[in-house]
């Protein structure tokens, strides 16, 4: 697998991607400057070579340096692991609560209130219909510019001060993940409905409260793990554009800038890293299967 | 019987979804008629005298830097939204139905193969991915369908793959073998109409997602050329605008994307539920 995803980055930006040194160079470099800059970066030799070497620095986790800044990419990654946890695991938490209390609220009222449970489904919706671009450009404008109920944008270093900017991209990505968290749980949760020890529970004249925190819930916990696991990994790669609208030196900032840039190797390191949280999570789910639901046998 | 018949009975009692799909013909038709040149033709005239002039009666949505009437812009854009979609959706969805039929129906390393190809596309965080596909494949509407398209046929893959993998033992299935049809008619003629409903549902979801990939990527710049008036160009040029108070572009654009989007959304809810035999007994009809 991993040698999957290593083959695929090589390929797509060693071979696919044209010619770093060109992109590096400039359009004003002669043809000898290239050439030399092609030797220092390893281009002139074969690409199973290139490969090779492509693979030794997956297999030590050592991507060398960034082309654009000429400082070590694993430092460069580090330094904003944090920026990027501090954004987004709040907001994540935000979220992922708000979406099942409100899922939890549209699928009990699914019989009683059904045109109140469909205008929940129709407003998340509609939140998923705008584009995570004009929440970040007009929040930013109006909350921000416009009214000054949040600073604009901005970061400081230490832990207690940087909240305050943090708050309103707290906002924003709750608010894009709200409809399809929502749409997700409340489908798993009606789903759940459906079974026998639901109709049980009714009959033995338990409350709705009841029937929802203490069964539907309980059996509903591993679909909604397994959403929950999958994002994580997009916790510590961090949001690309709020990142950059904000100016927060997180990890999805990095990305922007190296793809802005064509820093190929932090590109191609951050791609490999993303690639192995995701695969690392995924097996952490299982092992979580097991945990949640002891009928879960692991091969 | 199919489970996809059974869609167009459940649709056509359902009000709001027939709302939903009368709105996406109307961009359709936009689409068209602005493809042909009937409607939003100078959406490149400049008129510099009239830069950033608000929405008035003569130019219903203001203009732009150049003075280009934003009306025209935001029409185009919809032939160039509705481009994308399509041809973004047709790709990944056929991509994904053919190799999600050959591993789900032949198994052994077809199926291992196309197992490898999905979960390693799958490992790579998307917007890495698509990031370096549109910048491999350069500028241009024809490169974005096909990063788009090439992509975004994972999910549908996989589904598809589930069920080959449920029906090809099924008895009707058994059957056809028994009176002597091939593989291909097993595959194309038995199965697949069995699986379509998978097919609809994960081409409108792939339609709408092109759409908003289509602005992200204009905002890191790997999007349509510049000059081609789509809704990433429109949003990504308010970033400075909306400082000196110009709004319409901004608000032109996301109305024209918000109600496409919502219009596809509903639809394809709806239709999803019209399409899962077990929400049969749900309160589908209200």
């Amino acid at each position: 697998m991993l040698f999957g995803v290593t083959l695929a980055t090589f390929l797509i930006f060693n071979v696919v991607g044209g010619d770093p040194a060109l992109q590096l160079a400039g359009k004003n470099a002669s043809a000898e400057q290239i050439e030399s800059l092609r030797l220092e970066l390893g281009l002139n030799q074969s690409l199973p070579v290139q490969y090779l070497e492509f693979i030794k620095q997956v297999a030590f986790l050592d991507w060398g340096e960034s082309w654009h800044t000429q400082q070590n990419i694993n430092a460069m990654i580090v330094s904003g692991i944090g920026p990027s946890l501090s954004l987004t695991l709040p907001a994540f938490l935000i979220s992922f609560f708000l979406s099942l209390l409100v899922a939890l609220i549209s699928t009990s009222i699914q019989s009683s209130h059904a045109a109140w449970d469909r205008g929940i489904t129709i407003f998340c919706l509609a939140l998923m219909s705008i584009s995570f671009l004009v929440y970040i450009i007009s929040f930013q404008y109006f909350l921000g510019f416009q009214w000054g109920w949040f600073p604009i944008n901005g970061w400081d270093t230490s832990w207690t001060e940087r909240w305050a900017f943090l708050v309103l991209p707290w906002i924003i990505s709750s608010i894009v993940s709200l409809g399809p968290n929502v749409l997700i749980f409340r489908s798993v949760l009606t789903d759940e409905l459906s079974n026998d020890y639901v109709r049980t529970a009714e009959a033995k004249g338990l409350n709705r409260f009841q029937l929802y925190t203490k069964h539907i819930l309980k059996n509903a916990v591993i679909p909604i793990m397994t959403v929950v696991t999958m994002q994580i990994p997009f916790l510590v790669t961090g949001s690309l554009l709020l990142e950059a609208f904000f100016g927060i030196p997180g990890v999805g900032g990095l990305l922007i800038q190296s793809i802005q840039n064509s820093d190929f190797p932090v590109i191609k390191a951050l791609t490999v890293l993303g690639s192995l949280l995701y695969l690392f999570f995924n097996l952490m789910a299982d092992v979580l299967y097991t945990f949640f639901d002891p009928r879960v046998e692991l091969k | 019987m199919i489970v996809s018949s059974r869609a167009p009975t459940f649709i056509s009692k359902d009000s709001l979804a027939l709302i939903c799909f009368g709105v996406i013909c109307v961009y359709l038709v936009l689409a068209l008629l602005s493809s042909f040149g009937v409607i939003g033709v100078d959406y490149a005239t400049t008129r510099l005298q009239l830069s950033y002039s608000a929405p008035s009666a003569s130019h219903w949505f203001g203009t732009d830097f150049l003075g280009r009437d934003v009306f025209a812009r935001v029409l185009h854009g919809t032939q160039v939204a509705v481009l994308v979609g399509f041809f973004a959706a047709s790709i990944s969805t056929t991509l994904g139905l053919m190799l999600g039929a050959l591993a789900g129906y032949f198994g052994g390393w077809v199926d291992d193969l196309v197992t490898w190809l999905y979960a390693t596309l799958e490992s790579i965080p998307y917007i890495l991915l698509i990031s370096a596909f549109a910048f491999s494949l350069g500028q241009g509407l024809s490169n974005l369908y096909l990063a788009l398209g090439l992509t975004g046929w994972v999910k549908m893959c996989r589904l598809t793959r589930g069920e080959f993998l449920k029906h090809k033992n099924l008895d009707y299935v058994v059957a056809a073998e028994a009176v002597g049809a091939s593989h291909w008619t097993r595959i194309f003629k038995h199965i697949t109409p069995n699986v379509l409903h998978i097919a609809y549902i994960q081409y409108s979801l792939t339609f709408i997602h092109a759409i908003k990939v289509e602005v992200i990527l204009s905002y890191l710049g790997l999007g349509v050329e510049p000059g081609t008036p789509s809704w990433g160009v429109m949003i990504n040029d308010a970033k400075s605008e909306l400082s000196r108070g110009v709004w319409w572009n901004l608000a032109a654009a996301t109305l024209f994307m918000f109600v496409l989007v919502l219009a596809v959304n509903i639809f394809t809810d709806r239709m999803g539920k019209a399409l899962d035999p077990k929400s049969r007994a749900s309160n589908f009809e209200v």
